[in-house]
């Protein structure tokens, strides 16, 4: 360490008047910064593009390799591409945005963001906007790589919904992500058992690697409460040829539902996070370490 | 007067959770605290590990709402304004985690700048100065996993003073350091606060030394009670009528510490066992009373290595008013919980 007062540099920093943008300015900047660790640090650990692109080509290899041998029509293929990709989505909700608060309280970042300025909201927005530009790199990856190698042809209807379709199925399953964020941290450690609970009934709920179609309506009816289900049904509509037909209901009301739970799932996200941080604040159990 | 920080009749209790038959306890982690730190003060919070400082700085941080009393910071209550008491403030702890591995030591300290709502120009600028500051400049780039305890606990200062906070909370900070780095903190915290008069910092340590040397005052601080508070010099001429005595012996052969504190104008002893000796500090009303205590060892067959007559330390003043040293206390506690 240097001397401290013989530093200019020190007496710089010290005179500095600090200017700090406050409402929404503070917003925007802490969604940006807590998003960055994901958008940029997360591509630093290069083991990514085997446990995040090579496993799941694989997995969805057997899948298309099951269907090629029944003589499934061949949309089907796609539609394992497409779902293979989309469960990277569900991977990152699950594991990365409803346990991270509870992360986020092992190192100590929680009381640091609950100190700050700042709204814890802007916090579990920048985690999920963070999280959907990292996954979207390796979903894109996966559909480019499927498709290269099982010749996937695409019929697409119209990009304008396509794209809706997948921003709405994004902002209701991150909502759903953020606000699972705060139940996992007030059921602590139990909800590592929520996770591995939940991974596999919604990998078959969501239809992942079939159209839901091939349900009961009343259980199809019942998962599309998970939002890769209906998102996922409506860009198999979107994008292949014969994908309407294997639709469980009409595009437009995929995209309705899919409005009602973005907004019902930010709403309770919302309303949790402030439910946590009074019982953080109340209690004192919530931002402490365990170790 | 402004007070920077003000407490009134502050309480926290705990409510410690059992097994599923069992009952809730409840553990008094503060009580009564009453304290007035002025702007521009550097003020310590002196006490053993348990005795209440990190519950303290979590209430005036606004992570922690206090079961009794009222506590402000900033001019603002930290329970009703929590809002407004957020930007003044920052805190960095001793042997703290925060940040990410993955991202650089420059882009961690961006992040937190950035809750904070510093401009990204501003605060990387900042960010190069004050890590020339505490020597980490070659190290910017490095990923903070890369860190070792030390370096990585000076990312944490730096985060604390980027955001150019008006109350900072520096709870041990430095923990974890080696003798040098700790001077060097230490010496850059004093300057902090000289440099501008509405700084304020309060500092928590179980170090002593730290508090005598930084401190403008002190709160010893024990179970959750304020025990005194005033400054260094104040503190230790309380013990100034009496004189302070170490002594190293050999093995105490069975005698006990009481033993000693039950002879004539002794008034508090305080026993150390270290490797194939002893310490024994002694505080006694007059230098008279030490004959009686040379008899006593004599007669039961103590050596005396060394004896030294001192000056008061915060130790001392500490041992006046608990009874027992600080370590001993420390050691008592983690006896009592593990049980």
């Amino acid at each position: 360490m240097n001397q401290i007062g013989s530093s200019t540099g020190l007496h710089a920093v010290l005179e500095q008047e600090v200017k700090k943008n406050a409402g929404w300015r503070l917003f925007i900047q802490t969604v940006i910064a807590r998003a960055y660790p994901r958008v940029i640090g997360q591509q630093r650990e290069k083991s990514w593009m085997f446990f995040d692109i090579f496993l799941p080509v694989l997995a969805v290899s057997a899948y298309v390799f099951v269907y090629r041998a029944i003589q499934a029509p061949e949309d089907y293929i796609g539609f394992v591409i497409v779902g293979g990709a989309m469960t990277a989505f569900w991977m990152n909700v699950l594991w990365g945005m409803s346990s991270q608060l509870y992360w986020e309280k092992e190192t100590g970042n929680l009381a640091l963001y609950i100190m700050a300025p700042n709204s814890l909201m802007a916090i579990l927005l920048g985690m999920a906007l963070g999280g959907i530009v990292a996954t979207t790199l390796r979903a894109a990856t996966i559909i480019i790589l499927g498709s290269l190698l099982f010749e996937v042809s695409y019929a697409v209807v119209s990009f304008t919904q396509l794209f809706a379709v997948f921003i709405l199925a994004m902002a209701a399953l991150y909502g759903m992500g953020m606000m699972f964020a705060s139940v996992y941290l007030l059921l602590s450690r139990e909800a590592w058992h929520l996770s591995n609970l939940a991974q596999e009934p919604v990998y078959l709920l969501s239809g992942f690697y079939f159209p839901i179609k091939n349900f009961n309506f009343w259980i199809a009816l019942g998962a599309s409460v998970i939002p890769l289900t209906l998102g996922l049904d409506a860009m198999r509509q979107l994008a292949f040829k014969t994908g309407e037909t294997l639709g469980f209901l009409s595009v437009q009301v995929e995209l309705l539902v899919l409005i009602g739970l973005s907004v019902l799932f930010l709403v309770a996200a919302r309303i949790l996070i402030r439910h946590m941080e009074k019982l953080a604040i109340r209690e004192g159990r919530l931002t402490e370490s365990r170790r | 007067m402004d007070f920077a920080i003000q407490t009134k009749n502050l309480g926290r209790v705990y409510k410690i959770r059992g097994g599923k038959k069992s009952e809730p306890r409840e553990l008094v982690a503060l009580q009564d605290v009453n304290l007035q730190v002025r702007q521009g003060e550097l003020f310590g919070l002196l006490g053993p590990n348990g005795a209440g400082k990190t519950t303290l700085i979590k209430i005036l941080t606004t992570l922690l709402a206090p079961t009794t009393g009222v506590a402000s910071v900033a001019g603002f209550d930290v329970v009703k304004q929590a809002e407004k008491v957020r930007p003044q403030i920052n805190m960095v702890s001793g042997g703290e985690s925060s940040g990410y591995g993955l991202l650089t030591v420059r882009e961690n300290l961006w992040m937190f700048a950035q809750f904070y709502g510093i401009p990204s120009a501003v605060a990387n600028w900042r960010i190069r100065e004050l890590l020339k500051v505490v020597g980490l400049s070659d190290r910017i780039n490095s990923k903070s996993s890369d860190l070792s305890t030390g370096l990585r606990q000076k990312m944490n200062i730096v985060r604390g003073f980027l955001t150019d906070p008006d109350v900072l909370f520096m709870d041990e900070p430095t923990l974890g350091l080696d003798v040098g780095a700790s001077r060097d903190v230490r010496r850059f915290i004093r300057e902090w606060v000289d440099q501008d008069p509405s700084r304020t910092l309060l500092l928590t340590t179980h170090y002593m030394v730290e508090a005598d040397e930084l401190c403008d005052r002190v709160a010893i601080i024990n179970q959750g009670r304020v025990l005194a508070c005033d400054r260094p010099a104040t503190l230790k001429s309380r013990l100034q009528k009496e004189v302070l005595f170490r002594i190293e012996v050999s093995p105490l052969n069975g005698t006990s510490v009481e033993t000693f504190e039950m002879l004539p104008g002794v008034s508090k002893v305080t026993y150390r066992p270290l490797d194939g000796y002893a310490v024994l500090e002694l505080i006694l009303e007059q230098d008279d009373a030490l004959g009686s205590v040379v008899n006593l060892m004599t007669s039961s067959n103590i050596h005396i290595l060394k004896l030294q007559k001192r000056e008061p330390t915060l130790e001392d003043v500490f041992v006046d008013l608990v009874g027992r040293s600080m370590e001993e206390v420390e050691k008592s506690e983690t006896e009592e919980g593990n049980r």
